[in-house]
């Protein structure tokens, strides 16, 4: 066949047609490779380089640290950029070096060029340590100090170093216990006395006497809870104390003795020096932090768990709302309303909703939850908060709302489509047997059709939990101080602030000072919110898959 | 009938035992319950299922009742008119609301301020200025309305400085407005012309701790004074730094000065209809820089007012015109006097214009007793009524736009109260090119809000349109051919196993969230594109070349290799082709740089005069095209799987080849569904939000240029909305964004619906 008669026959556009599937499917393999890549590999303790460049006034400076990534590029990009080249050069190789040590060289990420660095060690006894401030230290143990006092010195020091900052996290671990829920509780219980009091205030129907009652007895509570905070204040500031009792002494690469607290120190390690099995096990400690661990350092470093409890709560309320709402409209639809020209313009409107942007949810969700119905919720019940917002305000109810808006039409199809599947002869055999139409409807009908409710409240959850751009306008913030359930009356906090993975993200991403520090964390938050939603989306297709085949099976 | 009778007559062999069913009453009960139970369901469901559909048309009447208050019209409503006691109330030369729209206060031509209460006319207080009693008044100027600063011109050349201040005292927890003068430069007058001669005009205006006063002398000199006052730390005593300057001469009598914030202009209106322009930013060499003439001949200038801000002048003349003017900058960096826009006439002279204090519009009244309202930037007339009081002296708005204080030729005061919340929404302003202050010509600009308190706000909703299309033009540019194409190979030529692989993973992609998609597109992609910026191009031209080679070699393979894979497989083989391009055409980017483009392109681009931002509409499309290639590609494959059957075979049994018969059979038949499809993306690109967020700079521009980036309305909304004041006209714009954005996909959606719905009867027909 000659390329002429191929080209007749029109096998290329097939090839062509065949080539898009491929470039689509491994776009999107790509894309999943890529987030899972650079999110599982965030955690693995990469080896720490050290090496001398020849800078080209023939200087040298030593560089240590982690290698984020290399490139070629030509060099005039390089030139560009204002960085010295030689004119004979064409290409010049890169390497992003993570050296740390903010708080001493004010730059912990920098580009190095290949050209004038030696070639680069490993040295074993470096170590690196992750810090509640100033992110990772990079640089070599000198001494201990306890109390000012040196206590070890020379190679004892870095275990002697780990067993002291596995102290220091256990204080830690108990200062946090006690602020987040001991004084968190004093301050919840304080703040609802002075509310009373307001209350008490704006109250004009009570007597004097009674009134001079109530408040004595406000004045009793705030004085108990003032002494209860007394104590836990005391007991804090006798841990603090404790804390600052060791203090590290660290050369940095530029040969700079430093002293660090060991309080500051989350984790202490030597890249250099660990097996494959020690570093799957700092892996795996790391992974752990993450998922269950609260974010640090303006949300660049520590964990997401606030973030995924927050999506989480959020989507179960949506879920509650949505359920029933969702399930009812489309039985009406479907069974009980009058099917006509009407009705299907009704229908497509309802459907076509799902194609509406979501930002126009979050606007009228602003507009009408937050102010029109938040504000109404704050005059009626919470005039002693007032000026302060209670309801009126972006919060974890209006988000779910809001939500649960914008996923009612996914339900509404799924609930529909499943109704529609159920053989009519299933309906009338009941009818026939004398059953009413309630009674076909919530003992045959709904029961056969639950699985196809469960796809369309899965959907609805996967779809509510992917979503950013609403809840940015209806009550989603990058770091909320409290979580939405907790151990306060009445538990669940629905007028609370909530953070969410999604919008993690967008603003660790996106907002924050440090891009570079934050990039791992964001493709770590990323695969956690794709492995979420994927893993949704297969259970919804599984079932729906399973009630396909069930319902081929019956109907025939 | 006859077995019945039977049975009943022949005696039972079994006894009966007792009944299990319920008794009748019994049954009776059980039967009223169901038969509720039914219509308690019934009722219900109906309700709920009625109360969700209202709940989501409420999302549209409530968008649509935030947007409508724009179109409230302007009222001024009459409260009271009152004159004040007969000794005071004549010679007005100034008249002034304070915030609460409690007091008014009216400046006399003999330096005496009356201070009323605007309910009732009573007077609050009557403060003089302290001058001495031959010390005779010529001239009355202000300065900006915010500053309150007025100043009394006297016969021998001398100044007299003061302002009003309100003291705001709580007793009983009751506000009580107490109004007070104060004197910035002291309370003597200060020497403005050396010489001493009468003052004939005056201008006055602060900026920071330096006032400029200028005036036009008996004797046709313009003299310039600019005083600082400074606080001796050791005294406490205030001294007064006077630099004194004399201006070129102008030998016309004139009419009204102004001069603006930054003390650069001086602006000077004459009884010709001319008007001088002096630059007195450097006071030594002030120069005359322009002498324009602003109104038609045989017409008197009768009012000259500086706007909020102090850079538009309007112009009112004696045959009721109104003009807007201002200094617009040249090419050569000159100012000019610039004719922009003129307003609605009023049917007589003007005779007094009154600036609002924040925004652009400006309240009129003219020889025939009426009462205009004007606004500026979004060139709107917004009411010119009658007040039935006969002529019009002066107007004064309050500074939060809410009451209106007029005064008659009579002396009589009339207190209206003004709604006036939207005088900057038209649909000119929103969609026509608008010219702003200190722009050199019409444009189009979305700018809503900036740090100083007298900025221009710009509502072009162009840019963000343009923006809006731009993206989904470069979405849908990128997704379509992939999308269609591939819905084609997939619902006619791929074999059931691999479609059973690919359909499911294209549908998990629609869940996967814009938020991951925006965040790469930002973050990975757009550095990626900067740095490899050749590979995109040459991938875009190589993939299709390498994928027709491989056909064609694929062809001449011998059979037995060829014939092991069957057809249907194709999307399979060629994997490894486009992972090698792919790979080829990053690795040979540098290379190509080097030779085609002397090392950066990106440079080479701006070399040759096109901007190039990191995020752009090129990384957008990219990013927005994968989110959109799902939607488009599940809706076409589903119409072309749909296809019937048999019109295919009768294709293929007629001779043609698979590609004839897609053509000339499947194509025609599915392109509504496909045309469907392609719509839903559109209306998907359309309201993205996170990814344009993310994967552009948001600066609101107007072209298509692929390199740089683009605000879209979704964008724009989810930017701005949490910042903006409820209520105000931003937020009212920002929510008609929203029901646009609404409306828009809406109808597109039930559009692609409908034709889906008609496509899937044909079918049935078929």
């Amino acid at each position: 066949m000659t390329l002429r008669e191929w080209f007749k026959s029109g096998a290329p556009w097939v090839w062509l047609n065949a080539g898009a599937v491929t470039l689509s499917m491994v776009m999107v393999v790509g894309l999943l490779v890529l987030i899972a890549v650079r999110g599982f590999g965030h955690f693995w303790p990469a080896a720490v380089v050290e090496t001398t460049i020849t800078q080209p006034d023939g200087s040298q400076i030593t560089v240590l640290g982690q290698v984020t990534r290399s490139q070629t590029l030509p060099a005039s990009v390089i030139r560009d950029a204002g960085i010295e080249v030689a004119p004979e050069v064409t290409f010049v190789t890169r390497h992003l070096f993570k050296q740390g040590n903010r708080d001493v060289t004010g730059r912990d990420f920098v580009w190095y060029l290949q050209d004038g660095m030696d070639a680069w060690r490993y040295p074993a006894e470096v170590i690196m340590l992750e810090r509640r401030e100033w992110g990772n230290f990079y640089g070599y143990p000198v001494s201990l100090l306890e109390d000012g006092r040196v206590v070890t010195q020379g190679d004892e020091v870095f275990s002697e170093l780990r067993t002291r900052v596995k102290r220091a996290n256990d204080l830690h671990e108990r200062i946090h216990h006690i602020e987040r829920y001991e004084i968190g509780a004093v301050n919840f219980r304080m703040e609802r006395v002075r509310l009373g009091e307001r209350r008490l205030d704006l109250d004009d129907r009570i007597g004097d006497t009674e009134r001079a009652n109530r408040l004595a007895a406000f004045a009793e509570q705030r004085e108990a809870l003032n002494q209860e905070y007394r104590s836990y204040q005391q007991n804090l500031d006798a841990l603090y104390r404790d804390l600052r009792r060791d203090v590290l002494v660290a050369r940095t690469m530029d040969d700079r003795e430093i002293q660090i607290p060991v309080g500051h120190i989350v984790r202490a390690s030597q890249p250099n020096n660990m097996n494959v099995l020690q570093k799957s096990a700092y892996y795996l400690d790391r992974f752990w932090e993450f998922f269950s661990g609260y974010p640090r350092e303006a949300n660049t470093e520590g964990g997401i768990f606030p973030a995924i409890f927050g999506t989480v709560t959020m989507v179960l309320v949506m879920s509650i709302i949505v359920t029933p709402f969702g399930v009812l409209a489309a039985i009406y639809l479907r069974e009980y309303a009058k099917q006509g020209p009407l009705l299907r313009m009704i229908r497509v409107s309802v459907y076509n909703l799902a194609g509406v942007p979501s930002i126009v949810f979050g606007v009228f969700g602003l507009g009408f939850f937050v102010y029109v119905m938040g504000g109404s919720i704050d005059r009626m019940f919470y005039p002693e908060a007032l000026p302060a917002p209670t309801f009126g305000t972006p919060g974890l109810m209006w988000a779910s709302l809001t939500l649960a808006l914008l996923t009612l039409p996914v339900v509404i199809v799924a609930t529909e489509e499943g109704l529609a599947r159920i053989p009519s002869t299933i309906r009338q055999g009941s009818l026939a047997l004398g059953a009413t139409k309630a009674e076909t409807l919530w003992r045959v009908v709904v029961p056969l059709a639950t699985p196809a409710m469960m796809t369309g409240l899965i959907l609805a959850i996967a779809r509510a939990a992917g979503e950013v751009a609403p809840l940015m306008l209806v009550g989603v913030v990058k770091l909320a101080p409290n979580l939405p359930i907790d151990g306060n009356f009445p538990f669940i906090h629905l007028e609370r602030k909530i953070m969410h993975l999604g919008f993690h993200i967008y603003d660790v991403g996106f907002q924050s000072p440090n891009v570079e520090a934050a990039r791992p964390l964001v493709y770590a938050t990323a695969l956690t919110l794709v492995m979420l939603i994927i893993v949704l989306n297969l259970t919804a297709i599984g079932i729906r898959n399973h009630l396909r085949e069930k319902y081929r099976g019956e109907s025939d | 009938m006859n077995s019945r009778v039977d049975s009943i007559t022949r005696p039972d062999p079994h006894p009966p035992s007792p009944s299990l069913l319920p008794t009748g009453a019994k049954r009776e009960r059980l039967r009223k319950w169901r038969y509720f139970k039914d219509r308690f369901s019934r009722y219900g469901v109906a309700a709920s299922g009625l109360g969700v559909v209202f709940a989501l048309a409420l999302i549209f009447i409530y968008l649509f009742s935030e947007v409508m208050p724009v179109l409230k019209p302007v009222t001024i409503t009459p409260l009271h008119s009152y004159a004040l006691s007969p000794e005071h109330g004549q010679g007005t030369v100034h008249l002034t609301v304070e915030r609460y729209q409690e007091v008014g206060a009216q400046w006399s031509d003999t330096g005496e301020v009356r201070f009323f209460n605007t309910h009732d006319g009573s007077l609050r207080k009557a403060l003089s200025l302290p001058l001495a009693p031959d010390d005779q008044i010529t001239a009355f100027g202000r300065g900006d309305s915010r500053d309150g600063l007025v100043a009394y011109g006297l016969a021998d050349g001398r100044v007299m400085l003061a302002r009003v201040k309100y003291q705001l005292t709580y007793p009983d927890d009751q506000r009580y407005i107490d109004p007070q003068l104060e004197y910035p430069l002291g309370e003597a007058p200060l020497v403005l012309d050396p010489q001493g001669m009468a003052l004939q005009n005056i201008t006055i205006q602060q900026s920071g701790q330096s006032f400029a006063v200028a005036a036009h002398t008996e004797d046709g000199r313009i003299v310039l004074a600019r005083f600082a006052a400074t606080v001796s730390f050791m005294t406490g005593e205030v001294q007064i730094n006077r630099l004194s300057y004399e201006l070129p001469p102008l030998a016309v009598h004139s009419q009204a000065m102004l001069m603006d914030k930054s003390l650069r202009t001086l602006l000077i209106a004459d009884q010709q209809g001319l008007v001088h322009y002096y630059d007195v930013s450097v006071p030594a060499q002030a120069s005359l820089v322009q002498s324009q003439r602003v109104v038609p001949e045989d017409v008197a200038i009768t009012a000259f007012e500086y706007l909020a801000g102090t850079v538009s002048v309007i112009i009112g003349a004696s045959d009721g015109s109104l003009r807007q003017w201002f200094l617009v900058r040249d090419e050569q960096n000159v100012h000019h006097f610039t004719h922009i826009r003129q307003f609605q006439s009023h049917p007589a002279a003007i005779v007094h214009i009154a600036p609002e204090y924040t925004r652009k519009g400006f309240y009129v009244v003219d020889a025939a007793g009426h009462l205009g309202v004007h606004y500026a930037t979004s060139h709107r007339s917004l009411a010119i009524e009658s007040m039935g009081h006969g002529p019009l002296q002066f107007v004064a708005v309050s500074p939060i736009n809410q009451a209106l204080l007029v005064q008659d030729a009579d002396g009589q005061l009339h207190f209206n109260t003004l709604f006036n919340a939207h005088p900057q929404v038209s649909f000119k302003a929103l969609w026509h090119r608008v010219w702003y202050e200190g722009r050199a010509q019409e444009e189009y600009v979305w700018q809503s809000s900036s740090a100083s308190d007298d900025f221009e706000s710009k509502f072009s909703l162009i840019p963000l349109t343009i923006g809006t299309l731009k993206a989904a033009l470069f979405a849908m540019l990128f997704a379509m051919p992939l999308a269609i194409m591939g819905a084609i190979y997939t619902a006619y030529f791929m074999t059931p196993r691999l479609r059973g692989l690919v359909k499911p993973s294209i549908e998990i992609m629609e869940a996967l969230p814009t938020v991951i998609l925006g965040f790469l597109a930002g973050l990975w992609l757009a550095p990626f594109v900067e740095n490899n910026l050749p590979a995109v191009f040459s991938i875009l031209m190589l993939m299709p070349l390498f994928m027709l080679l491989f056909g064609f070699f694929w062809l001449r393979l011998p059979n037995q290799v060829r014939l092991r894979i069957p057809p249907g497989w194709e999307a399979a083989l060629l994997v490894p082709v486009v992972l090698i391009v792919g790979w080829l055409s990053v690795v040979m980017s540098p290379l190509l740089e080097i030779w085609l483009f002397d090392g950066s392109m990106r440079q080479w681009l701006t070399d040759i005069g096109i901007n190039y931002d990191q995020r752009n509409a090129l990384v957008v499309g990219i990013a927005m095209g994968f989110a959109v290639i799902p939607t488009i590609f599940s809706i076409a494959e589903d119409a072309v799987f749909n296809v019937p059957k048999h019109l295919t075979q009768g294709s293929l049994a007629l001779g043609a080849t698979a590609w004839q018969t897609v053509v000339g059979v499947v194509l025609p038949t599915a392109s509504p569904g496909i045309f469907a499809a392609v719509m839903m993306g559109f209306g998907r690109a359309v309201g993205e939000t996170m990814i344009v967020l993310m994967a552009t700079g948001n600066s609101p521009v107007v072209n298509f240029n692929i390199f740089e980036g683009m605000r879209t309305l979704s964008a724009n909304i989810a930017v701005e909305l949490p910042e903006t004041a409820v209520g105000s006209s931003h937020y009212r714009i920002l929510f008609l964004a929203a029901l646009v954005l609404f409306v828009l996909t809406f109808i597109v959606n039930t559009l692609a619906e409908v034709i889906r719905q008609r496509l899937r009867k044909r079918y049935s027909n078929l």
